[in-house]
């Protein structure tokens, strides 16, 4: 068991992401730091193009997540709906 | 000598503005949401009006909707100021391209007689439903009740605006500048039997009081029905009639609608769920005003697509709509 993380800059369009990865993820932990916002969460996140779409109020490309990303731990499955981070399945 | 590089994390005093914090909770503000709450003034006016001295400056009384907190009818695209203008600029850009590309190729001498005709009397005439539009919601801004609603309510204005000067264009382009169309399609508004019905209708929706009715009639009814009509079906005849490059100078208001819909449906839903007497009354309003609305195009619907338009179609996609509102 070990933790899965994404990490973003933290600026006006991570906290809608961040918003969405926690209306997503229930259990996920999200530490503030200086300039940037860690979450993290056993085994599996998901950022969902929907809900983010849904709390930034306009269309958003899940590419476009790698605009304010710093860091991310975990396999990576993406596509053109979500982001998938995980370690074993 | 060694350096020792060290961050320590400084917590601010205060996230965002002590209004917000009340309503959100100790945590940093969107802009939308700073640039919106609580802004309008709610107590401690001066004078009353002049011209309406039963009522405060701002007043909720001034429509016969309840809200509990008007500030809960938000915007979903979450436009402020700067969102809109940065929007819109965009949008913009991308609409003087298609016309300068429509003028520098030379398009509007591919387009027959009769379309150019049909141009001239069902599409430019709409500039003036439009500029109705403007004073529809700006009248709202003017008078209505919490900026959330308000400050939408003027977007949508200048969007009129914007929309009227691209159906003016679209008349200059047919006429090499002149402005001869555009005075003939005014005199057509005015005196042409088709338009008349709706020309009547567009005066009789600047005389209602109730600023929320107006948003209904106009927002709602005309602007769904004239959609479905003139920038759905009309332009599919379009199409059909070998002038589908006149979709690059109505694509505007195509992308304008479906970003405006949003936000009036948003507003609906929440007006709506909020109480049965809303409901009682914004359904009332919607199907006196659908009614109206109805009989005022028929004259043009009839004649529209070469007499192959549907104002039932029309009609059925506002029903579909305002079915999913929670309105039926």
């Amino acid at each position: 068991m070990s933790k899965v993380y994404l990490i973003l800059q933290d600026n006006d369009v991570s906290r809608y992401i961040v918003e969405a990865v926690e209306e997503d993820n229930p259990e996920v932990t999200v530490i503030y730091q200086p300039a940037m916002i860690r979450m993290e969460q056993e085994n599996l996140m998901v950022v969902k193009r929907e809900t983010v779409e849904e709390k930034l109020g306009r269309d958003w490309d899940v590419q476009e997540l790698h605009l304010n990303l710093i860091s991310l731990g975990g396999n990576v499955d993406e596509d053109e709906d979500r982001l998938e981070l995980s370690w074993v399945l | 000598m060694t350096v020792e590089i060290k961050t320590s994390t400084l917590e601010p005093v205060r996230q965002t503005f002590a209004n917000l914090e009340r309503r959100f909770g100790d945590k940093p503000a969107s802009r939308y949401q700073e640039a919106t709450y609580d802004l309008q003034a709610e107590i401690n006016f001066h004078y009353r009006p002049l011209w309406q001295p039963d009522k405060e400056l701002n007043d909720r009384s001034r429509t016969a909707v309840a809200m509990a907190d008007w500030y809960d009818l938000k915007d979903p695209r979450q436009f402020y100021y700067g969102t809109y203008v940065q929007q819109r600029a965009k949008m913009q850009e991308q609409a003087e391209n298609n016309y300068s590309f429509f003028e520098k190729r030379g398009l509007p001498e591919h387009l027959s007689d009769a379309v150019k005709a049909s141009l001239v009397r069902h599409l430019i005439p709409l500039r003036h439903v439009e500029h109705t539009a403007n004073l529809n919601n700006v009248y709202g801004c003017s008078i209505g009740f919490g900026t959330s609603i308000t400050q939408a309510l003027l977007f949508n204005g200048m969007d009129r605006l914007g929309i009227a000067q691209y159906l003016s264009r679209i008349g200059l382009i047919l006429d090499g500048n002149s402005g001869d169309l555009l005075t003939h399609s005014k005199q057509l508004w005015m005196q042409d039997p088709i338009w008349q019905g709706m020309r009547a209708l567009c005066e009789k929706t600047l005389t209602v009081q109730d600023w929320f009715e107006t948003f209904i009639a106009q927002d709602l009814v005309i602007d769904t029905l004239v959609f479905e009509l003139f920038y759905v079906q009309y332009d599919q005849w379009l199409n059909a009639n070998g002038a589908q490059d006149v979709g690059m100078l109505t694509e505007f208001m195509r992308e304008w609608n479906r970003d405006n819909s949003r936000w009036i449906d948003s507003v609906l839903k929440t007006a709506v769920a909020e109480s049965d007497a809303n409901k009682a009354l914004i359904g009332q309003w919607l199907n006196d005003w659908r009614g109206r609305v109805a009989e005022a195009l028929a004259p043009v619907a009839q004649e529209l697509c070469g007499g192959t338009a549907s104002l039932e179609d029309a009609l059925l996609a506002l029903d579909k709509r305002t079915a999913k509102l929670g309105l039926s």
